[in-house]
């Protein structure tokens, strides 16, 4: 039974409330924004990629990233992030076109295709990272769990001589704001060609590239993310906020403004919680916001599991 | 692209050699005399594998569930945890108890998920998979600060190393494996039915409901045996790549099930040699890379859903309706001079063609070249001869043409100026018994809408076999002339 006490350490609400916000606001401030700007990113954009049915397609690309974050690498001689950022996106992409492919040239059907090609493309990569085990200093651990606690090794960087932030955070930043930025100004095609292709058609829309460019961008973001939360987790984040907000609004801008306010509550809960058990952010987000989903799921007015067995 | 993969697994083997030059032959022979005990476990563990994962992979493709198993492995992760907090060691019993209730709990979610909302079953999928896969990190992460966690070995279920397993975990393997090949014979017609018609399976009154169960808990047993030798993310890949080769190779189900067990097995097999080979190389990705260039094998080569082969077959049915066309044209060409002479003066041909001289002559030299038509020089002017069996194919292609056109304008009653672009379109596909059907309908009509005459069928034979005394199908007119 012992190990059942050692399991759940003891709980100081000093330390796990308090000090983050006052003796060790630097570290914090820092993994709690990147928290939030990877579950934003990923929850605003995850909302439309639920909705078209690609949700797998996310998890598809964050799995075949590895292999083109290790050539990137093998190719460049070094981790700077432009040569390792357009080798996963190049990875990303390539998934996508190969999952087209199998799709269109074969009676595979899609799904298939899907877990044909990401796990192909992530076994390549754990054997290379297994022959270039050395050179490649890839940590496996980073590719799985993720690492947000990382951003509290870098260096700061100003911007423009008006405050200083992490390079990473910086990058998802403007990662988060291009996603919500591009959402906004493109929010009626997006919409319309998610729901009635045939509609946006007649519009004067092209919903194949509307595809094509939400597969980009799912590609970046994904990429982006990948370093904090790891390969799996960001599914987590693709897809637990958009979907929770679904269960409590009909109307797109009001869920679209939930996955945010699930995005903040998240890593703020996510942080405040791996700080008291002492275990990995990503992992504490995603399991606050797979608690949020439960709680909507059971307990919302009209959709949820408590109003629908008393109506 | 697809190319590029098989290009990798065959650089990943010529590399492992090229390291160990000297001994490689010894290594061979050391893998396959198989005396090592380490060489045999992996290898048996790799064959149950890729049987089990074969056969029950082969249904969840069929029932568009691919990503379940991928979804599985990754929800098994708590229980994994859970199993060794309970037992306290890395217990594999403990832990195969813990990842199967988990597996079932995630299963579950799937359908209540889909059941009472509104989101779809990728979602479903992907929330159990990541939000399972999230608790499960949690509580491995309080593991590794046990005192006691550190040797509990959980990095082995994301990548997998068959060389590691223990002789129980081989059992259970083979016990899952033998438990599926049971199942599947005793059940086959059931789960048959319930993969591809479930509305059929109730009307039949099959317990869907509980065969779908069954299948799901095998699977749920597949994926959890599986992970130590291969690995969280490609035990999905195992699940998939085999018996997606095999769904390319065959229509019938109960081939597919043993194409892709055969596949799954060789795949396990190659995984576990080449990672001998290799020493240090995770057994996992190399079975996942050889089934992978299975599948590009079959996506290419395949004889009937093939890329090549369907490429091909495409090719020679356009020349086959090139030279349909030619034909046709020679008959228009005949038939405006009220078939008068033997040869068809190519310029004409040109002109009905709206084609150069040279694009003609090139039309006419693939036609010679099946053997029905002849180009000849008479005083100055080229003619194409067609001989009886050209002209006989000919008069049928004119025939489905005029055919159909008289068969939309009556029977369903489009406009006459309507019918000839779709009768181009079936003129070349149309068969014997189609044809003797439609004459039947159409009352065996002499003319088409437009007032031509309709080469039948059973004239064309008659005067056929008239013209073949003797000489060429000079004389031959058209018999209802």
């Amino acid at each position: 039974m012992s190990i059942w006490s050692q399991l759940i350490p003891e709980f100081s609400f000093e330390q796990v409330f308090v000090e983050p916000w006052t003796d060790f606001l630097d570290p914090f401030i820092w993994i709690f924004l990147m928290g939030f700007f990877v579950t934003a990113a990923c929850g605003f954009l995850g909302t439309f990629i639920v909705w078209r049915r690609m949700a797998l397609v996310g998890d598809a690309i964050s799995h075949s990233v590895l292999p083109g974050l290790v050539i990137a690498f093998l190719v460049s001689q070094s981790r700077d992030t432009l040569p390792m950022f357009l080798g996963a996106v190049g990875a990303g992409v390539l998934t996508t076109g190969l999952i087209e492919v199998i799709h269109q040239k074969s009676r595979i059907k899609t799904d298939a295709a899907l877990g044909i090609v990401f796990t192909t493309l992530f076994a390549i990569g754990v054997v290379l990272v297994s022959i270039y085990g050395e050179n490649v200093d890839l940590d496996t651990d980073c590719v799985l769990y993720g690492e947000i606690e990382h951003v509290t090794l870098e260096p700061l960087s100003s911007v423009f001589g008006l405050f200083e932030a992490p390079g990473s955070v910086l990058r998802m930043g403007v990662v988060s704001l291009l996603v919500v930025g591009l959402v906004i100004l493109f929010y009626r095609p997006l919409v319309v060609s998610s729901f009635d292709p045939g509609l946006a058609r007649s519009m004067g829309m092209n919903p194949a590239v509307v595809h094509h460019a939400l597969m980009s961008l799912l590609a970046i973001v994904v990429v982006s993310s990948f370093e904090a939360v790891g390969a799996v987790l960001v599914i987590a984040m693709l897809i637990f906020p958009g979907t929770t907000a679904s269960l409590l609004s009909d109307r797109l801008p009001v869920i679209l403004g939930i996955t945010l306010v699930i995005a903040l509550l998240g890593s703020l809960l996510g942080m405040h919680f791996a700080l008291w058990l002492d275990i990995s952010t990503a992992g504490a987000i995603s399991t606050v916001i797979f608690g949020m989903f439960l709680l909507a799921w059971a307990l919302a007015p009209r959709r949820g599991l408590l109003w629908r067995a008393f109506r | 692209m697809a190319l590029g993969l098989l290009f990798c697994a065959s650089t990943e083997a010529a590399r492992i050699s090229d390291l160990q030059e000297t001994d490689v032959w010894e290594q061979v022979f050391r893998f396959f005399s198989m005396r090592d005990e380490v060489v045999r476990t992996a290898l048996l563990g790799s064959v149950f594998l890729g049987i089990s994962c074969g056969l029950l992979g082969s249904f969840i493709v069929v029932r568009k569930l691919s990503l379940f198993g991928d979804t599985l492995s990754h929800a098994v992760l708590p229980g994994v945890a859970v199993g060794y907090l309970v037992a306290g060691e890395k217990d594999p019993f403990a832990i195969f108890v813990g990842a199967t209730v988990a597996g079932v709990l995630g299963t579950v979610m799937v359908n209540l998920v889909k059941k009472t909302t509104h989101i779809k079953e990728d979602s479903s999928l992907g929330m159990v998979l990541a939000g399972f896969y999230g608790v499960g990190i949690v509580l491995m992460n309080r593991i590794q600060k046990l005192p006691t966690g550190t040797q509990s070995g959980v990095d082995k279920f994301l990548f997998g190393q068959a060389a590691a397993l223990s002789a129980t975990e081989v059992w259970m393997i083979g016990g899952v494996a033998v438990a599926a090949v049971v199942m599947v014979l005793l059940f086959y017609r059931q789960f048959l039915v319930g993969s591809f018609d479930l509305g059929f399976a109730r009307s039949l009154g099959l317990p869907a409901g509980v065969f779908n169960f069954l299948l799901m808990m095998l699977l749920a047993f597949t994926v959890v045996v599986s992970l130590q030798a291969v690995g969280a993310v490609l035990v999905s890949a195992m699940l998939v790549i085999p018996a997606a080769s095999a769904y390319l190779l065959t229509d019938r189900m109960n081939r597919m099930l043993i194409l892709a067990s055969v596949f799954g097995v060789l795949s396990g097999v190659l995984g576990a040699f080449f990672s001998f080979l290799g020493n240090s190389l995770p057994t996992g990705p190399l079975m996942v890379l050889a089934a992978s260039t299975v599948f590009t094998l079959s996506f290419l080569f395949s004889p009937k859903h093939g890329l090549v082969s369907r490429w091909r077959k495409r090719r020679s049915g356009q020349k086959r309706i090139e030279n349909e066309n030619t034909l046709k044209a020679i008959y228009h060409v005949r038939e405006s001079k009220g078939f008068a002479g033997e040869g068809v003066n190519v310029k004409d041909l040109a002109s009905r063609l709206n084609e150069t001289m040279e694009e003609t002559f090139r039309r006419l030299q693939k036609l010679k070249a099946t053997g029905v038509c002849d180009v000849k020089e008479i005083e100055g002017r080229t003619f194409a001869f067609l001989n009886p069996d050209g002209w006989l194919r000919a008069c049928a292609v004119v025939r489905n043409h005029r055919l159909w056109e008289l068969y939309l304008t009556n029977q369903a009653e489009y406009e006459p100026d309507h019918v000839h672009d779709d009768a181009e379109v079936i003129e070349h596909v149309l068969g014997e018994e189609t044809v003797r059907r439609l004459e039947r309908l159409l009352d065996y009509p002499a003319e088409d809408p437009h007032g031509k005459l309709i080469p039948s069928l059973a004239d064309l034979q008659r005067s056929l076999t008239q013209g073949n005394q003797g000489e060429k199908a000079t004389g031959y007119r058209m018999p209802n002339q």
